[in-house]
């Protein structure tokens, strides 16, 4: 039994670091400016903690099977511990646990601590049961008045989030179901939600940010390759969960003017 | 002579009602908890297999119950974690196995307060069956996950379940919160109050260690979950706006104002992490029990092992907002919660040393409870080393609600903690029913169980870090998640199959009560005091003698020593410790 | 080795060692438990159990001050603004049910002194001849149980009075945290005053007085409990609005 447990653990740790190693399911190719030192974090703490991984169940595989009772006379080591060997390994998991972290910690800072850019792009994202919904603020670079009582999904994108068409700076403000954003340009984003939670993923942009309904929650990300890439919810709201996805669709600067050219110019 | 001085201890119950139905013994009790959390696991095992066939075959029929809809999907979901969470993993390993043996293993007769443990019992019942009812109302089971975010879980209109299905499910909540409460109580008073003679703090086996702190835990955490329970009934019900602001569902405004969904999330998860320390604290406990019994070895640094209990219960207050990342939270406190959520891996991973400590220099007997106690060492390495990725903010944004953060709970609490419960269950079930169980079944099912839950679970951090959500009821509507239905269907396919390895377990368990061998009073050869006394105990745990402690809880092979154990209460000797 | 008879260590006939019952060491020592026992046990459970009554009200408390301070987001005019508008608490009501609920905490003290003087007594009193003159037994339970019975009405008329000023439990923000504050008060007196009952019972059922002893003693720790609690919500509610 003891040959048996050390070849299952040692084959499952293994075949599981095998995959890891492989990366044959991955993180998909980041596109945003983050994704690289987020990737390099990334990258140090598996390396590290599947070093941990490997070398503790080697180890537990190997203890189990050396020291298993095979009938001999061998004497235990009879030992209630070793305190230097306790704080000998303390010190070390402290330093590697808080060190990882603050390794981690300027990422976070630039992500979350610092403002947009004075010409990031501003989107106001709207999640509900089960859209998303993303608005321009056109030429005035202001968002129109939404009014709660004027949400009425089944009546079309301005409707559906509720825009106050009586507003001035509403004119101008283009909805739509797909979100076109340029590429290298910062994106100012503003994240609301109309009825329960909601969180906006973009695994390419490593981006993900829960829409909360009464918070207007304003992030920043700047997308650096042209592509499609896929919204996935990922904040359980209801039984359409499963299909609350959308588009994004990163274009070049030209290509992004002429398509906002194109929808100001269908409002008319 | 004093007349009233001395209360004689009650006498042993007669009559079938009061010693096995309303029974004041904590053993009898302590047994009705684990046939509680045993129902509750099977229902909750049931669930979680059609969610594995649903996944897969999304519109296949099932027998009796027709298709499974987006919605029941979710129903299955939430119920399969809150009953796994409360009624297996809450109840089997501290109010089963902690009930049964904190009392004997401190040398006392019984708990502090039998009647109030009687009552804690039939509490934890009611708010079963209050849970249960929950499926056969209009609507069904809520929807909301087992964390019941508002205000999904607060708008009756949000999705079907979320009306009669939701009330109940908070309100089973809501008593289990007192009956987790009326245990605590005992369990604390009794450890602090009545361990015998010679037994001190640090004499008390590490398993008691971990049911005093688990109680404590839990005294401080329930009593929060309680109030955002109320609070939740109340936004639902009597139209206050704690937790709902102004909404539009369906285009209907709800007549909600100013409430902030991320109280929920505080108040759930001010409780929601130190439970699944609860969950967790007893199965090391026993682990350390079990190796130290089975190496013929003293645990490894038993004090650090103590501060270390310590250490995860105070750090398992301080981390909740490791949760919340994404939650829309100030990103400040952020970096507060990742730097002690980072810390808490600290006391979990000198706990790891310790446990390879103790099999170091060892002779080790694989016998069934051990298979399992490595078992979880093993589970509780893998499950605790993807924390580290969730517990640094950056990280948690490509995996927060992904399956990567589906796998690192299961394995620690699905699996690691379920192995503390099975370890303990082939451990004591001598001494609880006279009987030993069939080893050669042990054995089929710990090697059954190991593979296939590590086949189910390590895959699922693949997925993942490739982006794969949770609670996606379907994977046909995202292409990038619908090129991962392989994962999906190998998961499944080991999912039945360990699943079906589980009735191994139940048959073994079932047979051995009326046709196992019969044990003698010490079959392990252990130290600690339940092994002391008759198999099964007598009603007053000792036969009318109190025992007086005079050794240290895991004093194997002790050089000069005759055998290659001491009891605790063997007489003291020049190797007293 | 596993499933043999192996010799077991005999606490019957070949004593190794004597039994011990009760006191010394760590603990009590095990074996029945006295009275005084019971007591020490009794208040330690009592300690214990108001550990979470505390944590409810202080995730209570946490769940008012943030609100109060929270800014949320105005849906018409899509800015953050100040919603709290605190409520005139109907102070002469609730300061008189406070001096009800302090002297209530008062009678219920002078009760467990009396018992505890009786129970200290017992002993001797059960001596054949001896005597020791006429007791008091001004019935201070009772009183307590009407004083708070009588706070309790007075927490309803103050909601009553609330409801009068247009302030139901749905108006606001702060009316919501008013009745859920008090109600859970409330409601955990309520619970005190069903064990004095209780208490009031046993002491007709004749039970011992040692036992009716420590009821009346951890009940009246947890009076004390309620009306320190009561103070606290009061001031909280007054002062931080």
């Amino acid at each position: 039994m003891g040959l048996a447990l050390l070849c299952i653990i040692w084959l499952i740790t293994f075949i599981s670091t095998y995959f890891f190693a492989a990366k044959t399911w991955w993180l998909p190719k980041g596109v945003a400016a983050a994704a690289g030192r987020i990737d390099q974090q990334f990258a140090l703490t598996y390396l590290l903690m599947g070093l941990v991984f490997v070398l503790a169940q080697c180890a537990l595989g190997y203890l189990v099977w050396k020291y298993r009772d095979t009938g001999s006379k061998r004497t235990v080591i009879y030992s209630h511990g070793n305190t230097k060997l306790e704080i000998l390994w303390t010190t070390l998991t402290a330093i590697l646990f808080v060190g990882l972290n603050l390794m981690g910690s300027p990422i976070w800072a630039a992500e979350r601590f610092e403002p947009p850019k004075a010409d990031a792009l501003p989107v106001e994202v709207t999640g509900m049961q089960f859209a998303w919904y993303f608005r321009y603020p056109g030429a005035d670079g202001k968002f129109g008045a939404t009014k709660p009582d004027l949400i009425d999904p089944s009546s079309g994108n301005e409707a559906a989030i509720g825009l106050d068409t009586n507003d001035s700076a509403s004119k101008d403000d283009v909805i739509t179901g797909t979100m076109y954003i340029p590429v290298n340009r910062e994106v100012d984003l503003q994240l609301r939600a109309v009825d329960v939670i909601h969180s906006f993923f973009v695994p390419a942009f490593r981006f993900k940010q829960d829409a909360v309904p009464g918070l207007r929650i304003r992030m920043h990300f700047t997308p650096t390759e042209i592509g499609d890439y896929e919204i996935a919810c990922a904040e359980l709201c209801g039984m359409g969960h499963y299909k609350m996805h959308g588009m994004v669709k990163v274009v070049s600067q030209a290509d992004f003017d002429k398509w906002i050219a194109e929808r100001e110019a269908a409002k008319q | 002579m004093a007349t009233t001085a001395h209360i004689h201890a009650h006498a042993a119950p007669q009559g079938f009602i009061r010693k096995y139905i309303f029974s004041l013994d904590h053993k009898v009790i302590g047994i009705q908890y684990y046939f509680l959390a045993l129902a509750a696991v099977f229902t909750g095992m049931f669930l979680s297999l059609l969610m594995r066939i649903h996944l897969i075959w999304p519109t296949a029929q099932i027998p009796l119950i027709g298709e499974i809809k987006p919605e029941t999907y979710l129903s299955l979901l939430t119920m399969h974690g809150t009953i796994m969470v409360f009624f297996v993993l809450t109840t089997a390993p501290q109010s089963g196995f902690g009930n049964y043996f904190l009392p004997i293993q401190i040398g006392a007769p019984d708990m502090a307060f039998p009647v109030l443990n009687m009552l804690s019992f039939w509490t934890t019942l009611l708010a079963f069956v209050v849970m249960i009812a929950a499926f056969f109302v209009t609507g069904g089971a809520p929807l909301h996950g087992w964390t019941g975010y508002a205000p999904l879980s607060a708008l009756p209109n949000s999705g079907p379940g979320e009306q009669l299905g939701a009330d109940l499910w908070i309100t089973s909540i809501a008593i289990f919160c007192i009956a987790s409460l009326m245990g605590a109580l005992n369990f604390i008073t009794t450890t602090l109050d009545l361990r015998a003679k010679g037994m001190t703090l640090m004499r008390m086996p590490l398993t008691v260690w971990s049911w005093l702190i688990t109680a404590i835990l839990g005294l401080l955490a329930f009593g929060v979950l309680l109030s955002a329970g109320i609070l939740l009934l109340l936004d639902r019900n009597l139209g206050t706006s704690f937790y709902v602001p102004l909404v539009v569902v369906n285009g209907q405004v709800m007549g909600h104002k100013g409430g902030s969904p991320l109280l929920w999330q505080h108040l759930f998860w001010f409780f929601g992490h130190p439970e699944v320390y609860i969950a967790i604290l007893p199965g090391m406990g026993v682990a350390s029990q079990l190796l130290s019994t089975f190496a013929r070895k003293p645990i490894f640094g038993y004090r650090a092992m103590v501060y270390a209990i310590m250490a995860i219960g105070l750090l398992g207050f301080m981390v909740w907002g490791h949760h919340m990342f994404m939650s829309g939270m100030s990103p400040y406190s952020a970096f507060a919660f990742s730097l002690m959520t980072m810390s808490i891996g600290v006391p979990s991973a000198i706990k790891t040393f310790n446990w390879l400590g103790t099999l170091w220099g060892a002779k080790i007997r694989l016998h069934s409870p051990m298979l399992f106690a490595i078992g979880f060492v093993s589970l509780f390495v893998s499950g605790g080393l993807s924390g580290p990725f969730l517990a640094q903010p950056v990280l948690d944004i490509p995996l927060h609600d992904t399956y990567f953060v589906v796998g690192h709970f299961h394995l620690i609490m699905g699996v690691a903690a379920i192995f503390g419960i099975f370890g303990a269950t082939y451990y004591w079930f001598p001494k609880m029913f006279g009987r030993m169980m069939n080893e050669s079944l042990a054995r089929v099912h710990f090697i059954i169980t190991l593979v296939g839950t590590y086949a189910i679970f390590m895959p699922m951090h693949y997925l993942g870090m490739a982006g794969q959500t949770r609670r996606y009821s379907q994977f046909t509507e995202v292409a990038y998640q619908t090129k991962l239905l392989p994962v999906q269907t190998f998961m499944s396919y080991a999912a039945f199959i360990t699943i079906g390895a589980q009735l191994i377990f139940l048959f073994n368990l079932f047979w051995s009560m009326w046709k196992g061998p019969k044990a003698s009073d010490n079959p392990w050869e252990a130290t600690t005091l339940e092994w002391t006394t008759a198999t099964p105990p007598p009603h007053d745990n000792f036969g009318g003698h109190t025992p007086v402690v005079n050794h240290g809880p895991y004093e194997y092979n002790v050089p000069g020593a005759s055998k290659d154990f001491v009891m605790q209460t063997d007489p003291a000797t020049a190797t007293a410790h | 080795m596993i499933g043999t008879k192996e010799p077991r260590i005999n606490y019957g006939g070949a004593v190794t060692l004597p039994p011990i019952m009760g006191g010394g060491g760590d603990g009590s020592g095990g074996g029945p438990a006295d009275f005084s026992d019971r007591l020490r046990r009794a208040r330690l459970g009592l300690a214990v159990g108001l550990t979470p009554i505390i944590m409810l009200f202080v995730s209570l408390t946490s769940a008012y001050i943030v609100r109060q301070g929270l800014p949320t987001l105005d849906e018409n005019t899509n800015r953050y603004i100040h919603d709290w508008l605190p409520v005139n608490l109907p102070w002469l009501i609730l300061i008189l049910n406070t001096c009800v609920l302090l002297v209530s905490s008062v009678t219920m003290e002078v009760s467990r002194r009396a018992i505890a003087r009786e129970a200290a007594l017992a002993p001797v009193r059960s001596i054949p001849g001896v005597s020791l003159g006429e007791e008091t037994s001004f019935p201070w339970l009772g009183l307590t149980v009407g004083l708070g019975l009588m706070f309790l009405f007075g927490q309803w008329m103050a909601w009553r009075e609330l409801a009068f000023r247009g302030f139901f439990l749905a108006t606001s923000p702060s009316s919501s945290f008013v009745y859920l504050l008090t109600g859970m008060h409330a409601l955990h007196l309520a619970g005190g005053l069903l064990a004095l009952l209780y208490a009031s019972a046993v002491a007709l059922l004749r039970k011992p007085v040692e036992s009716r002893r420590v009821v009346i003693d951890v009940t009246s720790w947890y009076w004390h409990f309620m009306a320190v609690l009561w103070i606290y919500i009061f001031a909280l509610l007054e002062f931080a609005r």
